[in-house]
Formats: structure tokens, sequence, C-alpha cells
């Protein structure tokens, strides 16, 4: 640092922001700095925790909502049935369902990605567990019926079912004259299984002992009303900005402001295809953020706007004396 | 333990949420505390005296 | 002076010879800074540290009795709302430490890495709290993995990444993504100790280059 340089090039400030500093410096304890830091997160944590607790609201299951909402339930069950519930024409992952996936553009991520958690709803919804149902006469009669005809039956009668219970509103007892098959036996007994607690342990335990993949109940649940209405009573519903809120009072992932605005604005909010443009949009954004130093205008705005003069106050004051 | 559980919160937050509308945006009462308070501890850390140091040079 | 580094072949002697070349124990842990680091703003990268370690450690006091604890304990209640409130500590102070980052404009001075790492490590630290929040395993888990699978099934992720998958989240959330972003923050500190905290604007360069300028 004492030879004298030769050729000298006074640097601009920008190259001078790259080199070590070699001003003046002064006294400053890093490690204390932390400490008392540790300490003060730790006594507000405490504090917080004391003074506000946390959320806990109870799960629903199958149970509880076949029990609260049994019209609900049997309605879902009947679009399961006959294939027309929201997961049964769901597309990728779930089964192969045409046309059913997003896209952007000509672009579908979603179809690309295949299915990689295949579910039958008719099946592993409602058939399945049914058969493992012991001591039922009618009930194994009516499955001998369903799975003794074809595929086109099957969808006939479930359909037909549906159609009557969407007209009834849920209640069996309205439900007018036609040909349902076993189907009103097999919705019947479904709903007495879901009563008892029985359709959330069949839905889990169907390939193994030890799951803890909720997929299935959880699809069930989210295909039924209930759910969605207990969720909008706590605003958290997509277009009341629930991403971006916790239930009761508690202060939610406020970080995910930017996310969830767009599923209320045009056109987003109105398309079929708003998961994956969103997604594509928040995709490019991010990386916008993380490569801001790269990107002229935005990362000139620290000398627009310039806050900087607040924070460096006291070495701009002393440069000019 | 038993302290802990005496400890039951004191601020019930477990009751219907405050919503705030304002044209297309709805924040809960929560959340707008929340951003406040942190706009709030941003300029107050702009703005208070930070302690001089000993000068080393 | 010792050898050059590159002559030894031994690689130990080589990754120390570089790591004390790259960030002398001086410059690991200086003892003073900069006299412009003198504003409040700055300790809200500690602070967020900080709060790291508390959400680690409350996080860990959980999985110490397993992820139903709390439902049914009330001491198990009260950690996971020292979980829940050291996270929200923790996501604040972040966002305000970018805020002065970036009127900061920090990323000069061939700074970018360490921009870089801390907008990674805000972007891994959503995600981590996501998972944090699908492995509740109440009513919002269930809401929250039933909505969130639409927007992840849309992009192709959901294929792999399975939101309804307890099991799977909660090895994503006390596992991989605390490892990661853990990873990511020693980056990023590491970037700050060897690069120096960003000089401020209109540098002086009388204090850049005392013997070299005429004042």
């Amino acid at each position: 640092m004492t030879a004298t340089p030769t050729v000298h090039r006074t640097p601009t400030t920008k190259a001078a922001a790259a080199r070590k500093w070699t001003g003046r410096t002064r006294e400053y304890d890093l490690v204390k700095e932390f400490v008392i830091a540790l300490v003060v997160v730790t006594v507000l944590t405490c504090a917080l925790a004391a003074l506000f607790s946390s959320p806990d609201e109870k799960q629903i299951t199958i149970s509880t909502w076949s029990r609260t909402q049994p019209a609900d339930f049997r309605q879902t069950a009947a679009t399961e049935l006959d294939g027309s519930s929201g997961t049964a024409t769901y597309g990728a992952p779930y089964n192969h369902t045409p046309d059913a996936a997003q896209k952007v553009g000509p672009v579908s991520l979603q179809h690309i990605a295949g299915v990689t958690h295949p579910i039958d709803t008719v099946n592993d919804f409602v058939v399945g567990p049914l058969s493992g149902v012991p001591a039922d006469s009618e009930l194994g009669a009516a499955l001998v019926q369903w799975k003794g005809a074809t595929t086109d039956q099957q969808k006939t009668w479930a359909s037909a079912y549906d159609d009557a219970l969407t007209k009834a509103e849920g209640d069996v007892t309205k439900v007018g004259p036609g040909d349902y098959g076993p189907v009103p036996v097999m919705l019947d007994r479904l709903l007495a299984m879901a009563q008892s607690g029985g359709l959330d342990g069949a839905l889990l335990s169907q390939k193994q002992f030890f799951q803890t993949d909720y997929t299935k109940p959880l699809l069930f649940i989210a295909d039924g009303a209930y759910l969605e209405d207990q969720a909008r009573a706590q605003h958290l519903g997509g277009d009341q900005w629930g991403m971006m809120n916790e239930t009761g009072n508690f202060p939610g992932q406020a970080w995910l402001w930017l996310y969830t605005f767009w599923y209320q604005v045009s056109p987003f909010s109105t398309s079929g295809n708003a998961d994956a443009l969103v997604w594509g949009l928040m995709a490019l954004l991010t990386l916008a953020f993380v490569l801001v130093p790269f990107i002229p205008g935005v990362r000139s705005i620290p000398r627009w706007i310039p806050v900087h003069r607040l924070i460096w106050r006291d070495y701009y004051r002393t440069r000019r004396a | 333990m038993t302290v802990l559980a005496a400890l039951a919160a004191p601020v019930n937050l477990n009751h219907t949420g405050h919503y705030v509308h304002w044209g297309v945006v709805q924040i809960s009462v929560a959340n707008l505390v929340v951003i406040a308070v942190m706009v709030v501890v941003f300029v107050l850390a702009l703005l208070l005296p930070f302690p001089k140091g000993r000068d080393k040079q | 002076m010792t050898a050059p580094a590159t002559t030894s072949r031994n690689w130990t002697v080589r990754l120390r010879n570089r790591a004390v070349r790259d960030l002398p124990p001086e410059q690991l842990m200086p003892g003073e800074q900069p006299v412009y680091v003198a504003s409040w703003i700055y300790v809200f990268g500690v602070l967020t540290l900080s709060a790291f370690v508390v959400v680690l450690v409350s996080g860990g006091w959980l999985a110490v009795e397993g992820p139903q604890w709390w439902h049914t304990s009330s001491t198990g209640h009260f950690v996971n709302s020292l979980h829940l409130w050291s996270v929200e500590l923790f996501m604040a102070f972040m966002v305000i430490h970018l805020w002065g980052k970036f009127f900061m404009a920090a990323w000069r001075g061939k700074r970018a890495l360490t921009w870089i790492t801390g907008a990674l490590c805000f972007v891994g630290s959503i995600g981590t709290a996501f998972t944090g929040y699908l492995i509740q395993s109440n009513f919002d888990s269930q809401w929250i993995s039933t909505q969130a699978k639409d927007g992840l099934n849309a992009a192709g992720i959901g294929a792999v990444f399975n939101v309804t998958n307890f099991g799977q989240m909660l090895m994503w959330h006390i596992c991989l993504l605390p490892l990661v972003v853990g990873i990511i923050i020693t980056v990023h500190i590491l970037q700050v100790r060897r690069k120096g905290v960003v000089p401020p604007m209109e540098l002086d360069l009388r204090d850049e280059i005392p013997e070299q300028v005429q004042r």
C-alpha cells in the first residue's frame, strides 16, 4: 500500500464500491449485537405467544361433514359415482380427463407432468370402501348388481340419480321415481359408513396400514360444499384475498399479497386458466426480483427515491464538514 | 407446565375476523396492523439516531 | 509469506489456504466496521437471523414431541405459538431488511450475489412457511392444501410436490427446506463478510484512497 503507482487513474465511484474499504472505521461488536438481538427476539416472541396464543380450528372429518350436512355429502358422493365431481374431472395428476388441464397459451405443464397420483373416484371413493362392509345382504346384492353391469349402465344409473338428487336438493325423501339401479342403496350405505367414521379410515388405509397421505379423504371433502362454506365464513376464499388470511383475528401470511392480488383482477379473476397464468406471472416476477441488480430502471430506483440520504446522513454530514 | 396453561391468551383472537374493504382490496385488520407496524418500524429505523462508536482511525 | 496454495497437492491445505485467503479471520469476525455503518436499519439482518434461530429452536421443540402434540397439550400449544410468532417476526424483520438493502442499492460493488442469495432466502422462507401451514393438521391445513393444490397442479409441480400428502410436506418442512434455506443464509452472510458492507452512494473518494486524492 506504500508503493506509489506510476500511472494513476482516479477510480470512479462505481468501481470504488467494489474495493475493500480503507477509510475510517468505528468499533463494532458483531457477536454482542447478535446476542442482544437474540435476547430481544426471544423476549418478543414469548410475549406475543403469551398474549395472543395461536389458532387451532378443529379439522373437518368425513364423519362430521356427513352428520352435519348429509344432503351435501350425498350429492357429492353421487358426483363421485357418476364421474362428474371436481376430482373426477380434474385431469392430471389424478386422472386422464381430456381438456381438463390448465394452459398458458398452448402449453399445459399440468398435462405434461402426467397422472402421478391416480384416483378413480368411482372405485376409490365409493365401491372400494363399500366392498369392505360385512354382513349387509342388501348392500351385497347392490354391489353384485353394480359390478355385473357394463360401465355405460353404471354411468346411466349414477347420472340419473345424481340429477334426481340435485333436483331434490340432496333430500333423499324427495327424489322422484326413476331407474337408478343399485345406486340409492349404495349411497345410503356410504352415508351410514361416513357418519360412523368408517369412511375416513377406509379412504386412508386402502393401500397400507401406516399412511400419511391424506389426498383421498381431502379431495373427497373438498368436492363438497361444506369445507368451502366453513372457509368462506372465515374469509379464506380465493376471491376474498383468502391466501393472506388466517382463521379468527390472527395475522396471516401478509407476504402472499402479490400472489393473491392477481386472482382478484381481470383477466385472471374470470379465467379458467387462472392458476396457470398467475403461477407463470409470479415465476417471472420472482425471477425479476432475484435479478434486480441487472434490471435497468429498477436498479436505479434507489437513486430516484433517495432513502439512502437518511441512512447515511451522518457520513454525508461529516464529509461536508 | 400448569404455569403455561394458566397463561391462556389474555387477548382472544379466536373470534370472527375483522376486515377492511377498499375497492378490490380486502385485508384483515390483523394483517393491516402488522404491515403498518412494519412501516413505522422502518421509518423509525431510518430516523432514530444510532449510537456513535469509537473511531478506530 | 507461505508457499502459494496452488503448489500444495494436499486438498485440505489447498482448501484451508483458499478459505483463509478469501476470508481471513479478521474479516470473518471483525471488531470494527466502516464509519458509515451507523443507522438502525443495519440491525435488521441480525434481527432476521436471531428470529431464524428462535424459529429453529421452537420448531425443534415441536419435533421432540411430534406433529400432533400441540393439539392436546397446553405446553405444546404455547410452543406452537412461539413458532408462529417467531415466524411472523422473522418475515417482518426480513422484509424490513430487504427494504433497507433495496434503497441502499446494496448490490453495488460486485455484490450481486449477496442480493441474489438474500432474494433466494426470501423465496425459500415463503416456501418453508407454506409447508408449515400445511402440517398444522387442523382445518387451516385442510383448506390450504386443497386450495394450493390447484395452483401447483396447474404448474405441473403438483405431480411431484403433493400438498395433500401430510407425510411428504412434514419432511419437506422439518428437513429439506430448513437445510436448503440454512445453506443459502450461510452463503449470504459469508458474502457480506467477504465483500464488506456496501459503501454509501456518492462515495467520498478521499475515504477510499486518501493518500492518492488531493484534498
